[in-house]
């Protein structure tokens, strides 16, 4: 009698421990889903329009996107040509790493010929690399022949954001979504979805 | 148990246990006879605690947790609220302390053995309390956005996105934005003063009662249980009132000079308590020049740099903290004390003290080639301590403990 007693109450305890825990994941939901970026955060986050036009060759801005920098370069000619010198000395020449948006279409990255779009945001620890365009050496590398170089922890990129070997940062600058529309360069937003 | 004075003590007491508990956890308690200073810095903790709390609740009052008013409430508190700046550099240096007092008490623990049998308990609950009073740190450290709070946020966050697969959405959703806006600071502000703070009283309150539990050590590492009286207290005891809590009150007055001297007259610590960028607003388009945390973690950041490569940076940083847990089962020691442990505890000891020392310093300054070698070489001395001692307690020679006090 007492040996029935304790398999019901076992059962019993099972069954109400597994309904109870099933509920957990449920109950959890709001209090995990409330931390997502809220509508608010997600429209602010929305895309910004810059004109290029003004921009002289070899000069590098940087505006704000999501509060984020990101860097447009407008290369000159020698500094794409210069590109092939640096790329033994890099860890993912093809961006292979990351999903890269434009892959394949032209030096830059980008979907321009001439201007770069990179997210400046070193993809180690999240400082903004400093750009160094001068082909000189560097403190950092002897044989320097332009890019970025990460004052943090000391990570360098090529001009178009690609990585270096040996660095603490694991891939390339990624490339946000973008397009050109004449020289008004949208951030933020892949052209042919709009 | 004694005479009960006064009606209404009497009443309380025989509905709540207010006599016992005094009696057992207080006035009764029996503790080593004999320790040395190694055994202040548990009630110096205690009582930055209490600043702590004191003081973060004051701030609360003035403080504004949104992007736009933020650090403007912080220059608020410090120049129109009266007396506010005290209060700002109290909670401050409290930090400060609060870290220094308990990585002294921690080395104490090293020292003299205090996670060996049947300690191994309250170890692990310290442990834990290290572990969320620096999430706490961090966390309350972000409030002011400052320049260095927001890149030092930046560089800590990032360390979610070295995280394989999930990493880059675990970052957004610890952000709850795309950088780190109002929206984390309040966030961040919610954690510190109630989810943390909660935390960190629950597990104070574990590690004492675990303690009292099972007993103080002593620096002799000699097991007071052993020999009891009549009653069954210790021979080499002493009650906690009045012998420890008069000495406790003579060390408490050192420290709050100490403590008023700093936030009177050096709150910033050089650079070290505050860092001198976090007198700047928050600004996402320029990191500073040079990011480093607050001295308390530098030994930790100096290993994250030590290694080239992030996940990996991330692990070594991780298991820094997570082998301080299991402590207790890699000592193969007979003897709990250092002063009876062989030369090879002594050496390890000692070298385990310079690099984490060294690794301190490592953390604060900027990385060259010869800074980054001797990071390494530190972050594995560190390590090879931990490692090696299940080896090297196990076949040292150890001298004879002895019985009594």
């Amino acid at each position: 009698m007492q040996e029935k007693d304790n398999t019901r109450r076992k059962v019993l305890i099972g069954l109400t421990t597994a309904v109870s825990l099933s509920g957990i994941p449920f109950a959890a939901t709001p209090f995990i889903a409330s931390w997502n970026p809220s509508a608010r955060a997600k429209a602010a986050g929305a895309s910004v329009k810059v004109d290029v036009s003004k921009m002289q060759y070899g000069q590098q801005i940087q505006v704000a996107w999501r509060k984020q920098p990101v860097f447009i370069i407008r290369h000159t000619e020698e500094s794409l040509k210069g590109l092939e010198v640096t790329l033994s000395k890099l860890r993912d020449p093809n961006s292979e790493d990351i999903e890269e948006l434009y892959r394949g279409q032209n030096l830059t990255r980008s979907k321009s010929k001439e201007y770069s779009v990179i997210a400046g945001v070193c993809t180690h620890l999240g400082c903004s690399p400093k750009y160094h365009p001068e082909v000189e050496p560097k403190p950092w590398d002897a044989s320097w022949a332009g890019g970025f170089f990460c004052p943090c922890h000391g990570s360098m990129f090529d001009m178009v954001g690609r990585v270096f070997k040996g660095v603490p940062a694991p891939t390339n600058l990624p490339v946000p979504p973008h397009f050109f529309n004449g020289s008004i360069l949208t951030i933020g937003e892949d052209g042919e979805l709009a | 148990m004694s005479e009960m004075p006064g009606k209404l003590f009497g009443w309380l007491n025989s509905r709540l246990p207010i006599l016992n508990t005094y009696e057992r956890h207080l006035s009764k308690h029996p503790v080593p006879s004999k320790v040395n200073f190694w055994y202040l810095f548990g009630a110096l903790a205690s009582v930055v605690l209490i600043i702590q709390i004191i003081s973060g609740i004051w701030l609360i009052m003035p403080y504004s947790n949104t992007e736009e008013e933020a650090f403007a409430s912080i220059e608020y508190i410090m120049r129109d609220v009266d007396y506010g700046w005290v209060i700002r550099y109290m909670h401050t240096t409290g930090a400060s302390m609060f870290f220094a007092v308990v990585y002294l008490h921690m080395f104490r623990g090293l020292l003299y053995g205090s996670y060996q049998k049947p300690k191994e308990l309250v170890w692990i609950f310290g442990c834990a309390i290290y572990l969320a009073m620096m999430a706490e740190g961090f966390l309350g450290y972000v409030l002011p956005y400052g320049q260095m709070s927001y890149w030092g946020a930046q560089v800590i966050i990032s360390l979610f996105g070295a995280i394989p697969y999930i990493g880059d959405s675990l970052e957004l959703w610890v952000r709850g934005d795309y950088y780190i806006s109002g929206i984390t600071v309040s966030r961040f502000f919610a954690l510190h003063v109630v989810a943390l703070p909660l935390v960190l009283i629950a597990l104070v309150f574990l590690h004492l009662v675990a303690l009292h539990e099972v007993g103080a050590g002593n620096p002799e590492g000699v097991d007071i249980e052993e020999f009891l009286d009549d009653d069954g207290i210790p021979l080499d005891s002493v009650p906690f009132f009045p012998y420890k809590v008069l000495n406790a009150f003579v060390a408490i007055g050192v420290f709050m000079t100490v403590f008023a001297i700093i936030m009177f007259f050096f709150p910033e610590g050089g650079g070290y308590f505050i860092e001198m960028a976090n007198f700047e607003e928050a600004n996402p388009l320029v990191t500073p020049e040079h990011i480093a945390p607050v001295w308390y973690y530098s030994p930790y950041y100096a290993m994250l740099r030590a290694v080239p490569d992030k996940l990996g940076g991330l692990i070594i940083m991780g298991s820094a903290v997570a082998i301080l847990f299991v402590v207790p089962w890699l000592d193969n020691s007979k003897a709990a004390s250092i002063r009876y442990k062989g030369i090879y505890s002594k050496i390890a000891l000692a070298f385990f003290a310079i690099s984490f020392l060294t690794l301190g310093y490592l953390g604060t300054v900027g990385v060259t080639e010869v800074r980054k070698t001797m990071s390494v070489i530190c972050t594995f001395i560190y390590f090879a301590f931990f490692l090696l001692m299940p080896i090297y307690t196990k076949f040292e020679q150890t001298k004879e403990v002895p019985k009594r006090l």
